[in-house]
């Protein structure tokens, strides 16, 4: 399966370098690259670049107000909220990258089976409109309230909220593409579904689902700040962008700091991935392409 | 008309009926032993028998679901582990702040974003239009309960203008009830309006290029009589569309600003319940909240026929 999906690949350059152009034109877009980058090698560096262990209580060290020691200053067990901050890029950073790849790997198999078998359709849909009529943030966290406190859960509670929308971008990609002359030969000429399937219409979600993929990201981001914002995330000592701001609810009136830093950085990030979604989006775009800078 | 509206209200119940059939579900799928994962690590055999009794654990699978949907056919949605009183008496008690909450998100947002979206669209490319844009980029990007606590350090901590938390309701008088609810609802709006002038402006983008629009200013119509007779009219659908998918986004809302402003309402009991892994409340709370979802995008849907004639003769 493989070796057919990367025998298509090379056939559609031009829209890499529309992307490059994108990328190129808009210094905003270009600073929100680069900030991604530089959290994402923050993540992976968090200990060499944080001052302190993040971890480490001080009682003498407690609520400090930003210092050159404590560039953020500290929280309610003495813990440096800089270094704390640093290593709650980890936990956001995997939770975003893995609920997207999860939601867009499940939501593509599913919508593939439901834009292509006309009988699983009709069931696979109506579970599709079931789950999304469940506000994604009380699903996950009557997950995470069932299932106890760990990565898994929360990234599974993450993912399964977001499922329905990819299936059903999948599905109206596959229904419009199965009308095509091209299908149409495939099929009159013989070929196996599977090779329908991976071969003529799977390559038309790519795009799509690449967008798709940056705004389930931040979403992520997002859900599980608010599920650990709640008690319902990961277990509290570690440190994540979410669970840090939940420590600082209750001394908000002596140190906003606690909620209001990594309320900035976990905004900033968020921002970041949905200006780059919106350029991929726009450079991905047939609509934009046929406007056409490119062709 | 009568055909569709039918049609529209038959839809809703299979819906309806998988959300129940996934709320079911949830607690029996997750590995474990669904007693034990309530009761928590210290519980006695007898305690998780308890349990078992009370939830109806110890019967077949679908004899469960069968009685607790004829159960809750009857409004009956069980008792909580927690406090042991009805469930259905635990909402009851919580709803007045959600409602109120909710109520003035929901207006005040319409009343600000549709006009903002139509000026975006109107003057594209203006200060104005960048100003929606980010604006609304910004509400998708900053968690909501960070919008609220700077809500709180400005207003509350710093000018003073308003009570930091709390809830009184308005039987006790309205201005009390007016400068509690007025941080929260301010945060939850910024969310809202985010997502309605979003959409009000890319639909109304879209009809302002369309030919009966050129017709409009070429036979000498003045610009407001084009926007709001021709264009605005026209966008109703997309826009009420809107208005209800994010209503999802409004109950995920409530749960948290709930708890950023110490309302006592159906949020606080959720996380609360959470908290304590009690179950039927957070069943309850969740079929309670998608069987609004689905009954407000129902009356969208019939909503449709008025805003809309050509879908009356589909």
């Amino acid at each position: 399966m493989s070796g057919e999906t990367l025998a298509a690949a090379p056939a559609r350059p031009p829209r890499f370098a529309a992307l490059r152009r994108i990328f190129a034109g808009s210094p905003l877009v270009a600073g929100a690259s680069i900030l991604l980058l530089l959290i994402a090698i923050a993540a992976i560096l968090a200990p060499l670049l944080a001052p302190h262990d993040p971890m480490r209580l001080s009682p003498a060290t407690r609520l400090k107000p930003p210092s050159d020691e404590f560039l953020l200053g500290t929280d309610a067990f003495g813990r440096d909220l800089f270094s704390r901050v640093i290593y709650g890029a980890r936990i956001s950073l995997i939770v975003g990258i893995g609920a997207a790849v999860a939601a867009v790997f499940l939501g593509l198999v599913i919508g593939l089976a439901a834009g292509f078998f006309r009988r699983l359709d009709a069931i696979l849909m109506r579970i599709v409109d079931g789950l999304m009529a469940i506000p994604n943030i009380l699903l996950a966290i009557a997950i995470v309230a069932l299932s106890g406190a760990s990565l898994w859960t929360v990234l599974v509670a993450i993912t399964i909220p977001e499922v329905p929308r990819v299936v059903r971008l999948v599905r109206s990609v596959v229904l419009s593409a199965r009308e095509e002359p091209y299908v149409e030969a495939a099929i009159a000429a013989g070929s196996s579904t599977w090779r329908i399937l991976v071969r003529h219409l799977l390559p038309n979600t790519v795009a799509p689902l690449i967008v798709q993929g940056t705004y389930i990201c931040a979403s992520a981001i997002l859900v599980e700040a608010i599920l650990s914002f709640l008690g319902a995330g990961i277990s509290p000592e570690i440190p994540t962008w979410g669970n840090i701001m939940a420590e600082g609810r209750i001394y908000f009136q002596i140190n906003p700091g606690i909620i209001l830093w990594p309320g900035l950085v976990v905004s900033i990030t968020i921002l970041a991935i949905n200006l780059v979604g919106d350029a991929v989006r726009d450079a991905l775009d047939p609509r934009m392409a046929k406007r056409g800078i490119d062709r | 008309m009568g055909g569709y509206i039918l049609g529209r209200i038959l839809a809703a119940i299979p819906v309806m009926g998988f959300v129940a059939l996934f709320v079911f579900l949830l607690l029996r799928l997750t590995p474990g032993d669904p007693a034990a994962i309530i009761a928590g690590d210290a519980a006695t055999p007898e305690q998780l028998e308890l349990i078992r009794e009370k939830l109806g654990l110890n019967e077949a699978l679908h004899v469960q679901f069968f009685t607790w949907i004829g159960r809750l056919l009857q409004g009956d949605f069980g008792t909580s582990l927690l406090s042991g009183k009805p469930v259905a008496e635990l909402i009851a008690a919580r709803l007045e702040p959600t409602i109120s909450l909710a109520l003035t998100t929901i207006t005040l947002s319409i009343i600000i974003a549709v006009p903002l979206g139509v000026i975006a669209a109107w003057k594209q490319g203006t200060l104005i239009d960048r100003f929606v844009m980010a604006l609304s980029v910004l509400g998708f990007s900053v968690p909501i309960f960070v919008i609220g606590y700077v809500m709180i350090s400005v207003f509350a901590l710093d000018l003073k203008w308003l009570p930091v938390q709390g809830f009184k309701p308005i039987g006790e008088g309205f201005g009390p009830f007016a400068e509690r609810i007025a941080l929260p609802t301010l945060t939850l709006t910024l969310l809202y309006i985010a997502l309605i002038a979003r959409i009000t402006r890319t639909s109304m983008l879209e009809i302002l290029g369309e030919d009966y629009v050129r017709t409009a200013h070429a036979k000498g119509l003045k610009e407001r009589q084009v926007l709001m007779r021709h264009a605005l009219r026209n966008c109703a659908v997309p826009i009420v569309t809107v208005i209800g998918i994010g209503f999802a986004l409004i109950i995920s809302g409530v749960v948290v600003t709930e708890s950023v402003f110490n309302l006592p309402g159906i949020g606080r009991l959720t996380v609360d319940a959470v908290l304590a892994r009690d179950y039927p409340v957070i069943q309850a709370v969740i079929l309670l909240a998608s069987l609004i979802y689905v009954v407000i995008n129902l009356v969208i849907d019939i909503l449709y026929v008025f805003l809309d004639p050509r879908i009356r003769y589909a």
